[in-house]
């Protein structure tokens, strides 16, 4: 299916490009705001992406490959990602993840059969100070426990 | 004691508070003034990066050519991805506005026309926060054209944010400026170093959001007043976050120099059951971690934490307490810098795999006593021998926590086990997930 941005995307991509001297700088925010819309960086994008921006689809193949936050296939509803690094750690930041993994039946980068949820076991997220963490989509979600995270899932859940 | 870069002023994320609090001030005056006098100000003041390097901002600034037949860059370091640190998004939430002016007072003095302030993407709320502050700053004139009739000066600037996507090597100020250029963040080999050939092969200067926020008290009040904050070869305040086994982890915004066990019992508030503390890593995960019976009178500064055996880095400090599992704790962080070596040098894409392998292995009590020497050997490869210091960053923690901390290792490595050859040579880096095909 062809991509292509909503009037409101394409007015902030081209605004966001103006901001360098050279059209390929917009590469990164071009993927965010398709992620946005589209969910997901697929091939269509990265067509369109390139296009516009006249940069060749190896380049940007390289570029979403290189930064973890670009979903390479398409993932949940509500994408959480829980931090497992040292301070997140040494605070339950692996009880954290282990119980959302058991909770939900699905491993690292998997996402449930509904659709509804994808887990990841992210890399600091600069919550060391109130750890541990779980992030919901854009949302963090700090200082929790299990019980908490209980409570959001269960929240999420009802949202849908 | 008073606090420079996060003051107590409620909502002084609001410009109009800010405002009122004398904003914008610092800036006004800067532009009276010759862009070299303002690095003079900066460089006398003793203003220290607070990225890591711990590098004078005045004497960086002092390297841009004065020259102005190609476009200047400012660019400002909010990639802040080094576990156990987490102070700049303080920053952005709490006083955006001295940001800004910073931002204005720094580009001036190095005449750049446009800041790009690089911020990691799961910082979406606190881009957010700061875009707002940025528009509110444009909206009064404060920034960008107008900011020429606001302040009665020939210099304008406009300040873009630059959204990260999950790369913790784009901290690296080559990688940055790659990243901002819209490229994989691979560090660049220096020289040419930034302030001769950064953005577009322009000149460029890299700075760190705390550093930046330091300028505009510095410029109010004079460098002298500034020099007499804390230890005087590293002066000012810092901002340190303290994390893990304490019982108030936060950021405390303190005089550099301040006692590290001041700054864990006093103002953390302890160890969590007032247990006793194992080890210390004092500047953010990279740096060499120090051993409980080796903190009494640590200062926190550049100079007394090098001779203390490690380093100030962001002033990420994390506490550990007697219970602790430092072979968990040391595979964890090797786990950390494997998965963002960039790549491009053999030694730190191979021996950060390497490291982690090792450390997995003495996890799961299938270690030996040469293990250890392994490990050792394997890290002062990576040292050294990489375009950039993520090299270090994980090299250090490997070598000094196995050297200060060797009984427990070698408790972990209790029996001999003879392995079979398990592990083949092979590109350790993964890229995870298998690709959507490109349909044409």
């Amino acid at each position: 299916m062809e991509f292509k941005y909503s009037e409101e995307n394409q007015k902030k991509l081209d605004e966001i490009v103006s901001h360098y001297p050279h059209k390929k700088a917009g590469t990164m925010a071009a993927l965010w705001l398709a992620q946005e819309q589209n969910g997901w960086i697929s091939g269509e994008v990265m067509e369109e992406i390139s296009a516009q921006l006249e940069v060749t689809l190896e380049e940007i193949l390289g570029v979403i490959t290189f930064y973890t936050m670009y979903n390479k296939n398409p993932m949940g509803k509500f994408h959480l990602q829980v931090c497992t690094n040292v301070s997140c750690m040494l605070r339950g930041g692996y009880q954290i993840y282990d119980h959302v993994k058991n909770k939900l039946g699905i491993g690292n980068m998997q996402v449930t059969d509904d659709k509804l949820f994808s887990l990841e076991e992210v890399e600091c997220m600069g919550s060391c100070g109130t750890a541990p963490m779980i992030a919901v989509n854009e949302d963090y979600y700090e200082n929790i426990n299990i019980e908490d995270v209980e409570k959001i899932l269960e929240s999420l859940k009802n949202k849908n | 004691m008073e606090k420079i870069v996060l003051p107590d002023i409620e909502n002084l994320h609001l410009i109009d508070i800010y405002i009122a609090n004398g904003g914008f001030e610092a800036a006004k005056k800067a532009f009276a003034k010759t862009p070299d006098d303002i690095i003079d100000e900066v460089k006398k003041s003793g203003l220290r990066g607070r990225g890591g390097a711990a590098f004078s901002a005045g004497l960086k600034w002092s390297f841009m050519p004065k020259s102005n037949d190609k476009p200047k860059y400012l660019c400002i370091n909010g990639d802040e991805s080094e576990p156990g640190s987490f102070k700049d998004r303080q920053i952005f939430e709490y006083n955006p506005h001295q940001l800004i002016e910073g931002i204005l007072i720094a580009a001036y003095a190095i005449q750049a026309k446009i800041t790009y302030i690089y911020i990691r993407g799961e910082y979406h709320k606190w881009i957010k926060l700061l875009q707002k502050a940025l528009d509110d700053a444009y909206a009064k004139g404060y920034v960008g054209e107008k900011m020429k009739e606001t302040f009665g000066t020939d210099f304008a600037c406009d300040i873009y944010i630059h959204k990260g996507a999950g790369a913790y090597i784009c901290g690296e100020e080559s990688a940055l400026m790659n990243s901002i250029e819209g490229k994989r963040g691979y560090p660049r080999v220096k020289p040419p170093f930034p302030a001769q050939n950064g953005l577009w092969g322009n000149p460029t200067t890299i700075n760190n959001i705390e550093t930046i926020t330091n300028v505009p008290p510095i410029i109010n009040k004079g460098w002298e007043w500034f020099s007499k904050i804390g230890e005087p070869k590293h002066p000012g305040t810092l901002l340190f976050g303290v994390s893990g086994h304490v019982n108030k982890p936060g950021v405390y915004e303190l005089p550099s120099g301040t006692l590290l066990t001041d700054i864990i019992y006093n103002y953390a508030g302890g160890v969590i059951g007032d247990k006793q503390i194992l080890c210390v890593i004092p500047g953010g995960s990279s740096m060499p971690p120090l051993r409980g019976d080796q903190l009494e009178g640590v200062k926190m500064d550049a100079e007394s934490l090098r001779a203390a055996g490690s380093a100030i880095g962001t002033g990420g400090i994390i506490v550990m307490d007697e219970d602790t599992d430092l072979v968990q704790v040391l595979a964890r962080i090797s786990h950390f810098y494997h998965h963002e070596s960039c790549g491009q040098c053999t030694p730190c894409r191979e021996g950060t795999g390497w490291l982690e392998k090792i450390l997995r292995r003495l996890e799961r009590g299938e270690g030996s006593v040469s293990d250890l020497d392994l490990l050792i050997s394997v890290a002062s490869n990576i040292e050294g021998n990489t375009i950039c210091a993520l090299g270090e960053a994980a090299a250090w923690p490997v070598r000094f926590m196995v050297t200060r901390f060797r009984d427990y290792f070698e408790a972990r490595v209790g029996k001999e086990v003879t392995l079979s050859v398990k592990n083949k040579v092979h590109s350790m880096r993964h890229t995870a997930i298998p690709l959507a095909p490109v349909t044409k």
